[in-house]
């Protein structure tokens, strides 16, 4: 479970101090697929970075899986992040100069599996997203479409609890995208809670919650009816008023 | 981990080999410079016989001049060598585990059939060779009772040798010295003790002599030293008997103390001599015997002049300017690749771990460049020898005898290469694991 309370999250200059996220409270449940919206800079990539313990935080209660991440070691965070955290971004930020598998190799060497058991993972990861026999080719001998679902490989070859994904198809096509986020639902109903940034509310409705982030605070908070029965209503977008942040939290 | 990073650090290089034959080559030259440098420095300030630093010892006393030192320059130090009748006083001390009295003398080898042969040979005790390590590819030196009364005993050095007999064992072989039978009891190896410690008068760096003949001849045939003779009392020398009880000094005095108790002793020794004949009316200047070990004897006569120490520092600037170079070429490859690192840290990679993996690349670009700087050096110390070779054709030992790669070249490569890690590494790989991660992540 990810529990956030009262987070805010301030970068200072000289001259002015801006709130990235303010008293931002939220709590998602295991194998949640949550989708947080919100115009540019309004603190949703900020929320995602703190999630990930990417960054830290200026003040308010984070917890993750039930440990209070404040005051962590950087080795503590680091392994935190490795063995719950998968990221998938959207550029991808698949190293240029490793291939397929040593890319998805790179959070289980952290991990320190050993040989076999790498190998095991990265082929499972692969086969998942349908690029197993791509395992030797270079990011640039790929699709935009298929160095993203390499990054899905590589963030889920670690079986991590929380995947979080930042605008992870706002660099493909609505075909390309379609299958990411087909993909993210398979990952999600197979008990990865997912957190999804993004522009697009075509996407959002797809999830089953929806965040909406105004200047680092929560203005509006949506719940979808189940995936299964939902697409009528999230097409149409009669989502209804849900819940407040603060009941979310009780 | 260390298999990974270093497979990390080989495709880092494969990645820029521009960049990094950039650095490597920074890193060999100016490790190749400095150990040179320290190389020849080594040569020039090294202790010989650094085993026995703390049983051998020069014994000085200070008979000089009441109103000027012997050395204006270093008024503090008393003569380097005694007088005659001090000398043997020392000699005939108890105290000692071994003691040596020389001078050196010029002297003609002949009787052997090849031509006569001019020589450099060292009048000295019995005990030169044992208190001095030198090694005997045949025979042996003369026992003590040779000394005295002296018997007529050589020991050849192995070039003396190699001229006068072609090398073969001449232990038992007579030949003339000074026009004087003489029997050959020891024929020395190679020995070349680099400075020439025990006597710094002909200069530091001169090879050793040619014969080696027992001290008391020199007296009894009244042989002159060929090194320095220094005189300062006016007095009136009609003969060597007159010369010998003078206050010239011209001798070396070396005496082996195997430790603190036996050196207080001598000390106390000398000093009570010096009591007794500055009642009689020597020794004008304040009492200064000295018992001299064999490192503090070279720093005293200033066997590594300025010129070098000024080199030595000049080189270690330059390495430095080779590694702030360096350091630059670092943070700007590391910097570079920030992207990378951020994903790194994403997907586990804790801040301990990025500045390990930047410090094995780091190390093995450092072991590069000490292994190019190793060969770099050797070429360059080849081409000095080969140019004081040139320089000093014909003749064996001097300034290119220095030249050789020896294991302490070795070692200060290895300890350079570990200071170049540390001052070339340390910053950029702390650095670039202390970069905020999610300012890469969007960017990339």
């Amino acid at each position: 479970m990810l529990k956030m309370q009262d987070i805010s999250k301030i970068y200072r200059t000289d001259l002015i101090e801006t709130y990235a996220l303010r008293r931002f409270s939220l709590q998602v449940e295991p194998k949640e697929f949550v989708a947080i919206t919100g115009p540019s800079g309004s603190g949703k990539t900020t929320f995602l970075n703190v999630a990930g313990l990417l960054e830290d935080f200026d003040s308010g209660r984070y917890e993750l899986d039930g440990t209070d991440v404040r005051g962590l070691s950087d080795d503590a965070r680091s392994r935190l992040r490795n063995e719950r955290i998968g990221f998938i971004f959207q550029s991808f930020n698949l190293i240029p100069d490793l291939n397929v598998y040593d890319n998805v190799d790179v959070p289980l060497r952290y991990r320190r599996f050993n040989n076999a058991e790498r190998r095991e993972r990265i082929g499972s990861a692969l086969d998942l997203v349908g690029l197993a026999s791509r395992a030797k080719h270079m990011p640039s001998q790929l699709s935009g479409g298929q160095q993203q679902r390499v990054a899905i490989a590589r963030a889920i070859a670690g079986d991590p609890a929380f995947l979080l994904a930042d605008e992870p198809t706002g660099n493909l096509d609505s075909l390309m995208a379609r299958q990411v986020m087909d993909l993210l639902e398979q990952i999600n109903e197979m008990g990865t809670t997912i957190l999804l940034v993004t522009h697009d509310p075509e996407l959002a409705r797809r999830a089953q919650r929806n965040v909406h982030l105004i200047d680092g605070q929560i203005s509006d908070f949506r719940a979808y009816e189940p995936r299964s029965e939902a697409p009528a209503a999230a097409a149409t977008g009669a989502t209804g008023t849900g819940p407040s942040p603060d009941a979310a939290l009780a | 981990m260390l298999g990974y990073y270093t497979h990390l650090a080989f495709r880092s290089f494969g990645r820029n080999p521009g960049i990094t034959a950039l650095m490597v080559l920074a890193i060999a030259l100016g490790i190749a410079v400095c150990i040179m440098t320290l190389t020849v420095f080594h040569a020039m300030s090294g202790n010989p016989i650094w085993w026995k630093n703390d049983r051998l010892y020069a014994v000085t006393m200070d008979n000089w001049d009441p109103n000027q030192s012997f050395r204006k320059k270093h008024p503090d130090l008393p003569p380097p060598i005694m007088t005659y009748k001090d000398a043997r006083v020392v000699a005939s001390s108890d105290i000692p585990e071994r003691k040596i009295i020389m001078y050196t003398v010029e002297a003609t080898l002949s009787g052997v059939g090849a031509a006569p042969l001019r020589t450099d040979t060292r009048m000295t005790t019995g005990d030169f060779f044992a208190m001095f390590d030198v090694p005997f590819l045949y025979g042996t030196g003369w026992s003590k009772s040779a000394d005295n009364p002296p018997q007529p005993v050589i020991v050849l050095s192995r070039k003396t040798n190699d001229t006068l007999f072609g090398g073969t064992n001449s232990v038992g072989r007579v030949l003339r010295w000074n026009d004087h039978e003489f029997r050959v009891v020891g024929v020395l190896d190679d020995w070349f003790p680099r400075p020439h410690f025990y006597d710094l008068i002909g200069g530091a760096f001169q090879p050793p002599e040619d014969a080696y003949v027992p001290f008391a001849w020199g007296p009894a045939l009244e042989l002159q030293s060929s090194g320095d003779t220094d005189c300062w009392k006016p007095e009136t020398i009609n003969n060597e008997a007159d010369f010998l009880a003078s206050e010239c000094v011209w001798i070396q005095t070396w005496v082996e103390l195997p430790d603190r108790a036996t050196r207080q002793r001598m000390q106390s020794f000398l000093d009570n001599y010096w009591a007794d004949q500055h009642r009689a009316g020597r020794f004008p200047r304040p009492r200064d015997n000295r018992l001299t070990n064999v490192a503090k004897w070279l720093r005293d006569n200033q066997v590594v002049d300025n010129d070098n120490r000024v080199l030595v520092g000049l080189a270690f600037a330059f390495l430095a300017v080779c590694l702030i170079n360096t350091v630059g070429l670092l943070l700007a490859k590391f910097l570079n690749a920030a992207p990378v690192t951020g994903v790194r840290r994403a997907l586990g990679a804790s801040r301990r771990q990025v500045f390990l993996q930047h410090l094995v690349e780091v190390a093995m670009l450092s072991v590069l460049g000490a292994a190019l700087g190793f060969g770099l050096a050797t070429l360059g110390l080849a081409a000095v020898h080969h140019m004081y070779a040139a320089a000093h054709l014909g003749h064996r030992g001097g300034y290119q005898e220095l030249m050789h790669f020896d294991t302490v070249g070795v070692f200060w490569a290895i300890a350079l290469a570990i200071v170049a890690t540390l001052a070339a590494g340390l910053y950029p790989a702390w650095r670039v694991g202390r970069m905020p991660p999610a300012v890469y992540l969007k960017s990339q």
